[in-house]
């Protein structure tokens, strides 16, 4: 597989900034595992690596002022709206300068001001927070639009349907980004869906649905940039499925019973995203193997940077814990 | 202040048309609540006023309509959401609690969710099990909530300016038996801060505690006894979340027995919060007899108009409790 052609619009640090924003991505999430493997940070987690191309494509695509909802597996999606690394580890490590000041943890990483409005630990929970967003930008004729992340598993859940329907006749400003991983959790998406394409679903909503390869950065941001063109015209929302795979199991403790070696790695092999979007640079002569590998590496030191910016971060202090319940 | 006679129902229409006409922020959205005018009519006139782009008739989706109240919420609007029934609140729970409570403290402190939930509970209207219920002590379980519970048009009126203008989920439990009652309530916009509570009759011998509904009953009460001499006051939280602890004390301490009655199940009722609020604090020791407490029996309720009338305290419940509580403990 290659990824498809470079959009013309795109300038060649444009696209060497996705790459080295995907490594950063991958790297985050790896060391994430690391640390949890490791025993050294506490209660869970949900990683992307594998799917580094859906956070990356769609987001750019964003302006500032437009917003994002996120699931329980959100850090790509954090990192790619422009969050700091440094504060993301630290709320990993339950540190007072992260972005939750060590309250919110993993899943509910959220960057109100700079149009993050978290990510979710329940399973289709943010579609509606989604809706509701993009009803202040109608309403207020705030002009920007929303990004709305979330999984296969989620579109089984009823906010689903409800989010969809109220978008699509208040032809609200949204874009709704379904991540098909393959699994909800252990289940295989085909055993839990009784159709081939769950952006097929967008036709009983009366808006357009898009199935794309989800690997396939520039395929990602060639939909979701249509998507959000057509969101701020004021013709409503899109549904797009893309398809992609997350390569580790659903949360830090999962043997990946219910699937085959054989198909992690063929995912790995074959669709890596990173290593799709690098074919593509050489193949068209952006940068050569040696630049690519530095700015693999200036990604790696960022992530270890974090690391150490977290492990020196202060911890809450205990008069913190019954402050901001209410505002 | 100019006043005028107004229904429940017409004075929280009148708060939050006041609110509208001044904040181009609030807006409602909700099941019929367009022409149809809400399930209990508190909404008619409003569409007309206000477009249909702030009165927002919604399909019926509560899990969706409570999510968008909370999305609007959060990127600055102020929503008003509509249940038509406060037992619907179980489709919306996972945005409530889940979302709507925890966001500011989930996000560190940042972002805010200013919106208030309207819903009526309650029996009396022969709706039976699923359009009946009184689930208030769910909500005021949960960290994050606001509680509010008018029993009165005037009540109703100052606490929702106050809950549109609170920066925070509040969660507005009106009561179907009384939208139609009626009494003088100022026209302008005034507010009642949430957390007061009010003493609705004053008395020395006994403390009546009650919510909501029960005000009315307790205040009945209160006039039966008063013929035989018995001086009730009878206290009204007004809010649960956050409670008047100090007026609750202050009461008791005053009186040294106490009746707590709501119309919820009383088992895990929320009269057991303020019981134990009371025997935590330097009350405990002006107590001269064991609390009574008053609730609902712990059934669904029914639909038969005899058997639902049972299911919930009476007038004659709350007289009992009364005497019950003059008789034990120590001699008055």
């Amino acid at each position: 597989m290659i990824s498809k052609e470079i959009p013309a619009s795109l300038t060649t640090k444009q696209i060497l900034e996705l790459y080295h924003q995907m490594w950063l991505i991958r790297y985050f999430d790896e060391k994430v595992d690391e640390f949890f493997a490791r025993g050294a940070i506490h209660g869970t987690t949900h990683l992307c690596v594998g799917q580094e191309a859906t956070a990356a494509g769609a987001c750019f695509v964003l302006a500032e002022e437009d917003k994002i909802t996120s699931t329980h597996r959100g850090h790509g999606h954090c990192i790619a709206k422009g969050a700091d690394v440094n504060r993301m580890m630290a709320e990993l490590f339950a540190k007072e300068t992260g972005y939750c000041k060590g309250k919110g943890g993993s899943m509910h990483i959220a960057d109100v001001d700079r149009g993050n409005l978290g990510a979710n630990g329940i399973v289709g929970g943010g579609i509606p927070i989604a809706v509701g967003a993009a009803l202040t930008s109608k309403m207020k004729d705030l002009g920007y639009a929303v990004l709305c992340f979330f999984g296969d598993g989620a579109a089984n859940e009823g906010s689903f349907h409800e989010a969809l329907n109220l978008a699509s006749i208040w032809k609200l400003p949204v874009v709704f980004f379904c991540e098909n991983n393959q699994y909800g959790m252990s289940g295989p998406v085909k055993e839990m869906v009784n159709i081939e394409n769950i952006g097929d679903r967008a036709s009983s909503y009366g808006i357009p649905g898009r199935i794309i390869e989800g690997n396939d950065l520039f395929a990602v941001m060639e939909a979701t940039g249509e998507a959000v063109e057509r969101a701020k015209a004021g013709e409503g929302p899109t549904l797009i499925e893309a398809k992609t795979y997350r390569w580790k199991g659903h949360s830090k403790s999962d043997a990946k019973k219910y699937r085959t070696k054989e198909e992690e790695q063929y995912w790995r092999k074959e669709k890596d995203p990173i290593a799709l979007l690098a074919v593509r640079i050489i193949n068209d002569e952006l940068a050569t193997n040696d630049e690519l590998e530095a700015l693999q590496l200036q990604a790696k030191k960022q992530i270890e940077d974090a690391v150490e910016f977290a492990e020196k971060s202060p911890a809450p202090s205990l008069a913190t814990l019954e402050l901001d319940v209410y505002a | 202040m100019n006043t005028k006679d107004m229904t429940y129902s017409e004075a929280i229409r009148d708060a939050i048309s006041l609110k509208m006409r001044t904040d181009e922020d609030v807006f409602m959205l909700g099941e019929d609540i367009g022409v149809y005018g809400g399930a209990f009519g508190v909404s008619r006139g409003l569409i007309e006023e206000f477009g249909p782009e702030r009165i927002r008739n919604t399909p019926i989706s509560e899990s969706g309509i409570a999510g968008a109240a909370v999305g609007a919420a959060l990127t600055g609007m102020r929503p008003i959401l509509e249940l038509q029934f406060s037992d619907f609140i179980t489709i919306a729970t996972d945005q409530i609690i889940n979302q709507a409570a925890k966001i500011r403290y989930m996000y560190g402190g940042k972002g805010k969710v200013p919106m208030v939930l309207r819903t009526p509970g309650g029996s009396g209207t022969g709706a039976a099990a699923q359009h009946s219920q009184s689930l208030e002590a769910w909500m005021a379980h949960i960290p994050g909530l606001k509680v509010v519970q008018p029993s009165s048009a005037y009540d109703a009126k100052g606490l929702l300016i106050s809950a549109i203008e609170d920066d925070n989920p509040v969660i507005f439990y009106e009561h179907k038996l009384l939208y139609g009652m009626k009494e003088p309530v100022p026209e302008d916009l005034y507010r009642i801060p949430l957390g007061k509570a009010v003493i609705k009759k004053e008395g020395t011998d006994v403390t009546v505690i009650a919510t909501s509904v029960m005000v009315h009953k307790a205040l009945e009460a209160a006039k039966l006894l008063e013929a035989e001499g018995i001086e009730v006051e009878v206290l009204d939280p007004r809010t649960l979340v956050p409670l008047d602890e100090a007026s609750i004390i202050a009461s008791v301490s005053k009186t040294g027995r106490v009746v707590i009655v709501h119309e919820a199940v009383k088992r895990a009722g929320f009269g057991a919060e303020i019981a134990s609020v009371i025997v935590e604090s330097d009350a405990f020791d002006f107590l001269d007899a064991p609390i009574e407490r008053l609730g609902g029996k712990a059934v669904p309720i029914p639909y038969n108009p005899e058997l639902e009338k049972h299911a919930v305290p009476q007038v004659s419940d709350i007289v009992e409790a009364v005497k019950r509580t003059l008789q034990r403990g120590k001699e008055v």
